[in-house]
């Protein structure tokens, strides 16, 4: 774990304890940059969500490879980086979970409820792993650019 | 806060009382179970009380889109009763609002078995 001025890094076990662990340091996160509870419970959902997918289907619980988790105050952005070290995902295969056909289906709506809640989502596969950004745009208080404290 | 379930039964339907998270790992596995279990005892007719669910998360909506199906294929109902603003937003969102027969009142709901 480090924390330098506006950016804090995380490299975590691939296993449910890192989803926990990585949804209380969102909603810590997201609370000292004062946003919204509303806005709070987005982050902390989008980021487990994240971290679900890099655990279970990026990493496959390997106890070999690392989830890597970085939040980053840019002043107006709040920039949540979350890393595999998986195979990558297939972003076609990656269903609507809205159309008819899916709507019964047990899965496949992380992605979704992530893209419902921030702001921005980047999703880069590559051989090596899966790198997952989410942005959420600064609106309290803090939006000038006040540390996150660790 | 981990997921709990108390059972009742009203008028022969059987009513679950869910408070805490249902979320991947433990919460999902519990609420998979008491479903599966009622179910194998020929209790068709499931009320989910979620008053007291305060978070919900993407395979904590798969397990209840997994709880209605599983009931319905086994030629049960099952109804969602009292949905806290977080989980009524996610399910507004996911479309699902539309798939679950949702009640804001137990004796409405437990009424509304065929």
């Amino acid at each position: 774990m480090a924390m330098t001025e506006q950016r804090v890094s995380y490299t975590m076990d691939s296993s449910l304890q890192t989803i926990e662990s990585a949804e209380e340091k969102a909603t810590r996160i997201a609370t000292e940059l004062g946003f919204g509870d509303d806005e709070i419970m987005q982050i902390s959902m989008a980021v487990r969500e994240g971290a679900v997918n890099a655990v279970l289907h990026g990493n496959a619980y390997a106890p070999d490879k690392k989830v890597t988790l970085a939040f980053e105050h840019t002043g107006s952005n709040l920039v949540i980086t979350i890393r595999d070290q998986g195979r990558g995902m297939d972003l076609s295969k990656i269903p609507n979970p809205l159309a008819p056909e899916n709507l019964l289906k047990t899965s496949g709506r992380g992605i979704f409820l992530m893209r419902s809640f921030m702001d921005v989502v980047e999703i880069r596969p590559s051989n090596t792993g899966t790198e997952l950004k989410l942005i959420k745009r600064v609106h309290g208080p803090t939006a000038g650019g006040k540390e996150v404290s660790q | 806060m981990s997921m709990k379930i108390g059972s009742r039964q009203v008028d022969g339907v059987m009513i679950l009382d869910c408070s805490g998270r249902i979320t991947l790992g433990e919460g999902s596995v519990i609420l998979r179970d008491t479903v599966r279990d009622l179910l194998s005892k020929g209790n068709k007719k499931i009320v989910l009380n979620l008053a007291e669910v305060n978070y919900i998360d993407s395979s904590g909506i798969g397990e209840l889109v997994s709880a209605f199906t599983t009931t319905r294929n086994q030629g049960g109902e099952l109804k969602l009763l009292h949905l806290t603003k977080k989980v009524n937003d996610l399910l507004q969102i996911t479309k699902l609002y539309t798939v679950f027969d949702v009640k804001d009142d137990e004796a409405t709901a437990v009424k509304a078995f065929k």
